[in-house]
């Protein structure tokens, strides 16, 4: 019980904290999942981004399920997720009603255009240690380069990029099965 | 009664149904609330969509579930805005699960480790992707980032960056990344969030 409340405020900490779309809340969930409760590795936190990519579903919401799982099961799951999206139904609800008047006020513009910067540089630190534990040899990097230039020049759709994972990771462990049966 | 009831129902099935089918970041439910904007439900149009848009990308909560719960704010009060997020979560939820149990038996399994392995820097790059998403709403102008170095060349203008914006983006990076490192402390990503607010209001952003 006590840890299913651990994890219901950890994950209402890191849906209050999170401004913008769902890579937004990785300097959060960094900080609260793989520092302060070591819940998970940074490279269990890339196996969650790649299947929150590809799966059907908010990715903020499936990361969620997906840690919360890993520490406390189906229900882990529920109460993480649940977690995550109580600051947002609670503070819409609120500001919903008055937010039109309040964007009204050019302060709160300067204040979220700041905020905005805030999370630009958290998001930057968070995506270098990201591919530092992502990437690990030259074929990681050529093979990152390559899906940045695929999807900068002709379409950055995220299922066919884990399809190309898929395929490459599969014909890589073929590739090395044969090396060693020469040998 | 009946019908608020009846509204409700129709309510969660739309968003359960926003939740199965929109794969990928939060912004992947946007044309499936246009979708629901065009339908003559009477929930909310497309200039209201707008302003959920703006409200949604600058509150706290992850954007595609704000943007659930302001829908579902205008088509049926607050129990309205509850259901709709709830209902948007569960598939996402349901899927997640049975992929962790499968996983957890697999895991170990020398394809599934081959491709995770292969996974992570083509994961990287989305992510990398997604991190120029962020840029282009804190520090860039509006023309699109990738299409520059071409503008450049046609048009002989150059990259639109806001040049308060990129300093201020370069100074957090560096105290954050940097200098802590160097002092041997870390700053809390809540400390940092606060420092832009409070900066962003002193300096007029």
């Amino acid at each position: 019980m006590k840890e299913l409340l651990e994890l219901y405020t950890a994950f209402f900490r890191i849906g209050l904290f999170t401004f913008g779309g769902g890579m937004a809340m990785l300097p959060m969930l960094t900080k609260e999942v793989v520092e302060d409760k070591t819940w998970a590795t940074n490279e269990e936190i890339l196996d969650c981004f790649a299947i929150g990519q590809c799966t059907p579903g908010i990715i903020a919401i499936n990361t969620a399920t997906f840690i919360g799982t890993k520490r406390k099961g189906a229900i882990g799951g529920v109460v993480a997720t649940l977690g995550m999206v109580s600051p947002s139904i609670i503070v819409i609800l609120i500001i919903a009603s008055i937010l039109s008047q309040i964007m009204g006020y050019p302060i709160v513009g300067h204040i979220f255009a700041g905020i905005r910067v805030a999370v630009a540089a958290l998001v930057t630190e968070s995506l270098v240690g990201i591919l530092k534990s992502g990437i690990k040899d030259w074929f990681g990097v050529i093979f990152y380069l390559v899906i940045l230039a695929f999807c900068i020049c002709v379409t950055n759709s995220p299922i066919l990029v884990v399809i190309a994972g898929i395929v490459v990771g599969i014909c890589r462990i073929k590739l090395i099965d044969k090396k060693e049966e020469k040998k | 009664m009946y019908s608020f009831l009846i509204n409700l129902l129709l309510l969660m099935f739309e968003f359960f149904k926003i939740g199965l089918f929109s794969v990928g970041g939060g912004l992947a439910t946007l044309p499936f609330l246009y979708n629901l904007a065009a339908k003559d439900y009477g929930w909310f149009d497309t200039s209201t969509l707008a302003d959920m848009i703006a409200v949604s990308e600058s509150s706290p909560g992850p954007m595609g579930v704000n943007m659930a719960t302001y829908a579902g704010y205008h088509a049926a009060g607050i129990i309205g805005g509850i259901c709709a997020t709830i209902a948007l979560a569960v598939p996402g939820i349901i899927i997640i699960i049975i992929i962790y149990k499968f996983l957890e038996k697999f895991r170990n399994n020398k394809y599934v480790e081959g491709v995770f392995y292969a996974l992570h820097p083509a994961v990287g790059a989305l992510i990398t992707l997604a991190c120029f998403q962020v840029y282009k709403s804190s520090f860039l102008g509006t023309r699109e980032f990738f299409i520059q170095p071409l503008h450049l060349a046609f048009f002989g203008t150059g990259i639109d960056i806001k040049p308060i914006h990129f300093a201020l983006f370069l100074v957090i990076f560096w105290l954050k990344m940097f200098l802590a490192k160097k002092m041997n402390k870390k700053i809390h990503p809540v400390a940092v969030i606060a420092a832009g607010a409070v900066l962003g209001a002193a300096l007029g952003l």
